[in-house]
């Protein structure tokens, strides 16, 4: 089991390491990492505008430089939090805490070694676990039939939208409604046209890239155009020498790296717990633990180490259901799951054993990419620093261009930009009612899956819904499913029933950033 | 309060949904249902707490003029790419996306947008092989 598991993993390097798909992991990592730093450009806008150029590619090539852009933009988001203070990234948010302290104390190279060797360890951590887990869990999946793949999608779904950032109830919703966007165009069993309106474009279904680049390109650069400052750069000035880590810091940062590890990789193994509760139950729990926990948040290494080592151990272990499952636990995923589908490939149980290729040359890139960004990131942390200096009124207009010509260039359809601009605007408005456009991509991507599956095992059953809960595996799931409703349905009760003086159950959307704050840092406590 | 123009909003889609035949109808109405149950609960929520706390839906300091430079930018490149060609398109896009920002400036907003020009066409023309022409006047 461990042999063929390692022999596997002995050709996926070889596939890795072929020098073309070895330079797509390169481009991406790079250009994850540079999306990183930049204040305003999230993972999920540049994997959306990468899209449509990945086309021509091998799927191959084509997936290992999407996943390098986004565990690349988490290397480069700490960057930014440690020596600015922004959060680009919501993962990093605790970061801050501690990292920025750090950065005024003259600390900051340290801070950056420190986080460099801490997402190496958990990345490390996080691929092992795949390379183990992913082929025992893939056993466990063969045997599903329809009923079963669809019960567990519902559990993706609704922990998807449940346990992500804001309202449990509008990530519900936000998923619903993906569902229903996913439903437009030919019905696949019978041929009839649903919600298109009259509209002959909307046949084939709207574009999973111009849904992305609409809520994820279009409606952010809205939200954030005028909004974001140049960056503070006083204390930025790292040089590489600054960036050897005392014996007596690394040996501080040992046990929380491995703690922020642990706790990293259970959270992945949640569906949509994805990094950032890691980042924060870690730090929470780091907290805990120290023997001086009134320290926190004056500049600890610890506070450092163990929600950066947690935060990419579960990037990395997110990609377990992802890739052996086909469910994916939040929107990068969905997005990655949606690029193997244009070139073709079904997700699933499956792939593993169909395009091994695919799977252990992913797997094995993880390891290249990371090591590739450990050698990016401390020699040229200069250039990365003057990278924060970029001001935004040069960067979004940019992207807006790549964000036509993508949409445009996926099908040479100039309707569909059109498409990308409605669903921008309609974007930006949910994002503004505090609703989370997250949940909207991964109920698209699974939706019409989930039909399939569903009328499937209807198909089968004839019709008896009973099905779903008479198979015991799909019982299960569904059984999780309530239980998951149950909690969330307690927690909104006792919020109210605590809150019922203060008022303000709804987070407020420019708040953003704290209430990814304060909820799992309630769930750690 | 704001909510419940989200559940009115998303109401056609129930209609739609059982308008529909009853097999491919089906999912549709299904989740038209528990969209409409979702937004009521929401509205109830919005409506239960006393009116006046979180009803800006607009930030604090609106950007009319980033928000219409910005979703003016793609709508110039559909008619300009469709009439005159690739380059004009990426360079009005590009200019007017820039001029949405409250530092920048008419020289500032040319010359980036001359830029990406001249990079997005050696990239997409060039390089990619985008079946777009660079350069072409289709009269209206």
């Amino acid at each position: 089991m461990i042999l063929t598991a390692l022999t596997d993993l002995w050709y996926g390097f070889g596939v890795a390491l072929e020098p073309h798909n070895l330079m797509w992991c390169f481009v991406g990592v790079l250009v994850g990492n540079m999306v990183g730093v930049l204040p305003g450009m999230g993972p999920l806008a540049t994997i959306s505008i990468l899209l449509p150029l990945t086309f021509a590619m091998k799927p191959v090539g084509a997936i290992l430089m999407l996943a390098g852009v986004m565990y690349g933009a988490q290397y480069g988001g700490a960057i930014c939090s440690i020596l600015l203070n922004l959060p680009c990234h919501p993962p990093h948010a605790v970061t801050c805490l501690d990292g920025f302290p750090l950065t005024k104390q003259g600390k900051g190279g340290t801070a950056l070694a420190v986080t460099v060797l801490a997402s190496f360890f958990g990345a490390s951590w996080g691929i092992t676990e795949m390379v183990f887990l992913s082929p025992v869990l893939v056993r466990v999946a063969m045997q599903f039939g329809a009923a079963e793949i669809c019960s567990l999608m519902l559990l993706g779904l609704l922990a998807g939208s449940t346990l992500a950032r804001g309202s449990p109830i509008k990530g519900v919703a936000m998923t619903v409604f993906g569902l229903l966007l996913g439903i437009i165009g030919t019905d696949v069993n019978s041929g009839a046209m649903r919600f298109t309106f009259g509209m002959m474009q909307l046949d084939d279904g709207i574009e999973l890239i111009a849904l992305a680049l609409g809520l994820f390109g279009i409606a952010e650069f809205m939200n954030s155009v005028n909004q974001i400052a140049a960056g503070e750069t006083q204390y930025s000035k790292v040089r590489l020498r600054d960036m050897r880590p005392s014996k007596a810091d690394l040996k501080r940062s040992f046990f929380p790296m491995l703690r922020g590890t642990i706790i990293g990789s259970l959270c992945a193994l949640i569906p949509g717990t994805g990094p950032t509760i890691a980042s924060f139950v870690s730090y929470a729990a780091e907290k805990k633990i120290s023997k001086t926990p009134e320290r926190f948040g004056t500049g600890m290494i610890e506070g450092v180490a163990c929600p950066e080592a947690s935060t990419h151990s579960s990037v990395q272990g997110d990609f377990i259901p992802t890739m052996s499952l086909g469910i994916p636990g939040d929107a990068v995923m969905a997005l990655l799951l949606g690029a193997l589908m244009i070139q073709g490939i079904v997700p699933g149980p499956q792939l593993i054993s169909e395009h091994p290729d695919i799977f252990w040359g992913l797997v094995a890139s993880f390891w290249i990419g990371n090591i590739l960004l450990v050698l990016l990131n401390v020699p040229l942390i200069g250039v990365w620093v003057k990278l924060l200096t970029i001001p935004y009124r040069y960067l979004y207009p940019s992207a807006m261009f790549f964000v036509c010509i993508g949409v445009y260039a996926a099908n040479n359809d100039m309707f569909q930009v059109g498409e990308t601009v409605v669903i921008g605007i309609l974007g930006y408005v949910l994002l503004r009612l505090g609703f989370h456009p997250a949940p909207i991509l991964l109920g698209f991507v699974l939706g019409p899956r989930f039909e399939e599956n569903f009328r499937r095992a209807l198909l089968l059953s004839r019709g008896d819904l009973a099905t779903f809960v008479e198979r015991p595996i799909s019982a299960v799931f569904i059984a999780l499913c309530v239980l998951l409703l149950a909690a969330q349905l307690y927690a909104w009760l006792r919020a109210i029933w605590r809150k019922s003086g203060r008022g303000k159950l709804t987070p407020d959307p420019t708040a953003d950033q704290s209430v990814a704050a304060a909820e799992p840092l309630r769930l750690g406590d | 309060m704001l909510f419940g123009l989200v559940a009115a909003a998303k109401g056609p889609g129930y209609g739609t949904g059982t308008l529909m035949r009853m097999g491919p109808g089906f999912m549709p109405t299904a989740l038209g249902v528990i969209l409409v149950l979702l937004g009521m609960v929401i509205a109830g929520t919005a409506l239960a707490k006393p009116p006046g706390e979180d009803e800006r839906i607009l930030p604090d300091h609106p950007q009319w003029l980033g928000w219409f430079c910005i979703l003016a930018g793609p709508v110039l490149f559909i008619i300009l790419g469709n009439y005159t060609g690739l380059l004009p398109a990426t360079f009005a896009c590009v200019f007017v996306c820039a001029l949405g920002d409250r530092g920048a400036t008419v020289k500032n907003a040319a010359l980036l947008a001359a830029g990406i020009s001249v990079f997005g066409v050696l990239l997409f023309s060039y390089v990619l092989q985008i079946s777009m022409p660079v350069l072409m006047w289709r009269g209206l």
